[in-house]
């Protein structure tokens, strides 16, 4: 009954089969041993799941894992480049972007993906772009900070 | 932002948390990233019933489907105790028993009936809804006063009137005061119900091994100590032979101080089937089975001179505490009792608290636990009597504050304030947010068809929770001192192990700074261990603002130990008297002799070698401090929400958060930065968005972040923060807490500031959460009088 897929997973090629039902993020979780990616809820609501899918920031909760057939898959645990934090994974230490990290991987990988596609946003545009990633801790503040810092440079 | 440019990470100081690197880069740890042999998963069928009798429960179907392992009920589960609830607080509080799992009758939708276990969470979820149950429905009690009234559905045989307990407090010549005062200000405040939505669900993994009989629990917890001991308790098991771990926690805002059903479900499925067992709470099923906070309902009447001096207050409060009690459900509104008077010296309270049984979600503490209740009634009271009698807001509480002379000061409900001085945070909040000239930006709003407001929030909290004396007095079965553990190795680096457990909070990073200032250990060279019974002695826990106040004096208490030892070695090997010797940096040298020194780090190596120790003095430099707080801590604070309401639509935007808090000395100003600011968001999410609703037949109709509004940045103001420093005289450190004054200022101001807003239609309250459609409702209804 496993359903055949391949896929590129932070750089690696991956091959696997998968009961049908698999969510992206089970299969990212439980398959791989990727568990950097969260669930926080079961409406596609909260934005823990946040991976990157053929460069576009993607809840992993709303995606079977047979549709990411062929695709190529950014999670937390890949962000950075040769053995560096990328500058949002930096910037959200300095800032004190995080408290209990939870929601934290998919803020980052939401936040990493807002720059890609708007690299010198107004604060308005950070606070816009991030509505799809909950943060219970701290009040998005630092968040913001954070973000706003990457574009500093 | 401050960070480690210094390179000084002592108390004071901002060095960056050492708590980020795993979780920036996917390597936390939570419960449900851990895995262990032979692991089966557990899922639960709950009541869709508020109230019913269960006639039949029948589980062939969910034990015939492949890779269900076991189904339970209670007729089967084998536990014969309940839920515990530590809080008693008149000694005659009603505590029904709360079952693992329903026997016979559920109370609340969400209530668990069965549990699976099975070879995966797919499989177990599919068991979970393919047991049949028989329910036949009972008739509802959904709203706290209705369900008092004779006649109401009753949930408990033992609790009459649906009643829980009554606590009252009256003030001797009350009533002579109250009558001769020529001003009476009344409102009624719904302080609505929520849910916490700690973005981690709950989470349980129980390990029995049971060859020996020993179990490890790892569940994302609060108070993993309490987890001990009443798994011990209930599951009639030796508490030595638990040991409970709460790894990464992905926040708890008082949700997470709790023992519930599932970890004592849990753990004995496990016993009894011989798999390390693990569930994982939805977030539908975190609804309703994870407790609520809040919903209390206040009448008050606050009596004042014509001159606005604050003379006498009476309130009924009525505390919905749902259908059963968790640990400290009756604590909570009890809170609300103390913190009645807020930061006025008002010497006259009449307190009736009535807390009531209803088909819904039990309520216990939720960030701030019962102090939000009082500060939102007080300071709503203060902005009423201050528009009754044309008073400028600041100037009504300016007049009504206990005088910094005043403390300590006994409050009308018995507590012992310990430090405030009140007007130089109000001042400094005024003038950061250009208070005085308000009026231009109204009028310009005006202008545009917009109605803006400024609301104030001066407030005070009971934090550093608790000495044990006042626990007892109040009914709370559990003490609140707080432990530590210093160990420092023969290299010279350091071991801390705090009974304090946290879940974002930065610990490790906190207590790391004392140890540095204290003892002259680098920061780097600190470890902070926390959350596991494995390796701590009894800690009570992370809540009620309480770490820095208990377990952190617990942390710097015990560096003095160590600091005192290391004293007798130094003079045994420098050949000279104990009092010959003065601390500086790390080092303990003789007075007068800089060159006749020894650092910590060689008195560490030295105490490890043991070979010269003076007469009478153990090996080693480790040392451990129980510590019992003498009082609790009051930090204070005055905030400013300024927002505007768009005319056509009734939108609530925040414009302007000015918050000046006083918490003490700080430990850390970046973390307390971050602690402020998510504590006012989350209060602005109690005010604008947030709101757990029941329907007439006890259906939750919030029971997904669909329908539950968690806001997102998009939806907040930034936030301008400042400090003033009142160091408490409680501890040695001066420090007060922080976690929750963000939660308990912030209501009160931004209602104030809508009420303003729309104070020129006659307006006089507005009951949370400020939607738009309830504003613009609002709006109408006023139009439509004038």
């Amino acid at each position: 009954m496993g359903v055949p897929i391949s896929l590129t997973v932070n750089g690696k090629h991956v091959d696997r089969e998968v009961e049908p039902r698999t969510l992206l993020v089970q299969f990212l979780r439980e398959e791989l041993e990727l568990t950097g990616t969260h669930v926080g809820c079961d409406t596609s609501s909260c934005g823990a799941c946040t991976i990157h899918l053929d460069g576009e920031a993607v809840k992993s909760c709303t995606i079977l894992a047979v549709q990411a057939d062929g695709a190529a898959l950014v999670t937390i645990e890949g962000l950075g480049k040769d053995g560096e934090l990328h500058p949002m994974q930096r910037a959200f230490h300095e800032q004190h972007a995080l408290q209990c990290g939870y929601c934290t991987p998919g803020m980052i990988m939401s936040a990493a993906h807002l720059l890609e596609r708007n690299p010198n946003p107004t604060e308005a545009e950070v606070r816009h772009g991030l509505e799809g990633n909950l943060c219970r801790c701290t009040g998005y503040q630092n968040i913001v900070e954070a973000v706003l810092a990457v574009v500093k440079g | 932002m401050a960070t480690v440019e210094t390179g000084r990470a002592g108390v004071g100081d901002s060095p960056l948390r050492k708590e980020d690197a795993p979780l920036i880069a996917g390597q936390g740890r939570f419960v449900d990233d851990l895995k262990l042999p032979g692991m089966a998963f557990a899922a639960f069928t709950r009541s869709p019933h508020a109230h019913a009798t269960i006639t039949r429960i029948d589980t062939s179907a969910a034990e015939a489907i492949e890779g269900v392992v076991a189904v339970y009920t209670s007729a089967t589960l084998g536990i014969e105790g309940g839920v515990p609830c530590a809080s008693n607080p008149t000694g005659e509080t009603k505590q029904p028993k709360r079952p693992i799992l329903a026997e016979g009758r559920v109370r609340m939708v969400g209530e668990p009936v069965a549990l699976i276990v099975a070879s995966s969470q797919a499989i177990a979820r599919d068991a979970a809804d393919a047991v049949v149950v028989d329910y036949d429905p009972l008739p509802v009690a959904i709203h706290p006063e209705k369900a008092m009234l004779p006649g109401a559905p009753q949930l408990h045989e033992i609790a009459p009137g649906n009643k829980c307990v009554t606590i009252t407090h009256k003030t001797e010549g009350f009533d002579a005061v109250f009558d001769a005062a020529p001003v009476k200000v009344s409102l009624t405040i719904d302080n609505q119900r929520l849910v916490p939505v700690a973005i981690e669900p709950r989470a349980v993994l129980a390990d029995w091994v049971t060859a020996n009989d020993e179990v490890t629990l790892y569940t994302s917890t609060q108070v993993p100590h309490f987890v001990r001991t009443f798994v011990a308790a209930v599951l009639g098991v030796s508490e030595a032979k638990v040991r409970v771990i709460a790894p990464d926690v992905g926040g708890g805002f008082g949700s997470k101080l709790n023992v519930y059903a599932e970890e004592f479900a849990v753990a004995q499925a496990s016993r009894l089937t011989g798999h390390p067992v693990k569930w994982i709470e939805t977030r539908s099923e975190a609804m309703v089975s994870t407790i609520h906070g809040r919903d209390q309902l206040q009448h008050a009447t606050l009596a004042a001179d014509a001159d606005g001096r604050v003379r006498a207050l009476r309130i009924h409060m009525i505390q919905d505490v749902g259908a059963y009690l968790q640990l400290l459900t009756p604590t909570i509104a009890h809170l609300t009792v103390f913190m009645v008077p807020g930061l006025y010296d008002l010497p006259h309270v009449d307190i009736t608290l009535d807390e009531i049984f209803t088909n819904t979600t039990p309520t216990d503490a939720y960030r701030g636990a019962g102090r939000p209740e009082a500060t939102h009634m007080i300071e709503r009271m203060m902005d009423r009597l201050a528009d009754e009698l044309g008073m400028d807001a600041a100037e009504l509480r300016r007049k009504n504050f206990i005088p910094k002379a005043a403390f300590p000061y006994t409050s009308a409900t018995g507590l012992s304030y310990d430090s405030g001085d009140y007007e130089p945070a109000l001042d400094k909040a005024l003038e950061m947010s250009d208070y005085s000239t308000f009026e231009a930006r109204r009028a310009e709003a005006r202008a545009r068809g917009n109605y803006r407001g400024i609301g104030l929030s001066t407030w005070v909290e009971i934090c550093g929770l608790a000495p044990s004396a006042v626990t007892k007095a109040i009914g709370v079965g559990a003490g609140g001192w707080e432990s530590a553990i210093l160990r420092i190795h023969p290299t010279g680096s350091a071991t801390v192990i705090t009974g304090s457990s946290a879940h974002g909070q930065g610990h490790e990073t906190s207590w790391s700074q004392i140890v540095e200032s204290e003892l002259g250990i680098p920061f780097d060279q600190v470890e902070v261990i926390h959350g596991d019974t494995g390796y701590s002695p009894y800690g009570l826990g992370t809540y009620g603002s309480r770490s820095l106040a208990v377990g952190g004096i617990a942390l710097f208490n015990t560096c003095e130990k160590v600091r005192d030892k290391a004293q007798l070695i130094a003079a045994h090997l420098l050949e000279c008297a104990p009092g010959d010797l003065e601390w500086a940096d790390g080092k303990w040298q003789v007075k007068g002799s800089p060159d006749k020194v020894k650092t910590i780090q060689e008195l560490a190596y030295a105490a490890w070698a043991g070979d010269s120790m003076p007469a009478g003095v153990e090996p080693n430099l480790e040392a451990t401090t129980f510590f019992e707080p003498p009082n609790f801590t009051f930090p204070f604070g005055t905030h400013v929400a300024e927002i505007e309401i768009d005319g056509e639509t009734g939108k609530v935007t925040i414009e302007r958060y000015t918050a000046v808090d006083d918490c003490g000395n700080v430990v850390n100003p970046m973390i307390v930065d971050g602690q402020v600011h998510g504590g006012i968001v989350q209060s602005i999410a109690q005010a604008l968005f947030e709101e757990a609703v029941y329907d007439d037949s006890g259906q939750i109709l919030t029971s997904s972040l669909v329908d539950y509004m968690i806001p997102a940045a998009s939806e907040l103001p930034r936030i301008t923060s400042a400090r003033t420093v009142t160091p408490s005289p409680t501890n040695p450190m001066g420090v007060k807490g922080i976690g929750e004054a963000g939660t308990i200022a912030a209501t009160a101001c931004v209602v104030n500031a809508a009420v303003d807003a729309l104070s020129e239609l006659g307006i006089r309250h507005l009951e949370m959460p400020l939607q738009p459609a309830r504003v613009w409702q609002a709006i109408q209804d006023a139009k439509g009088k004038q």
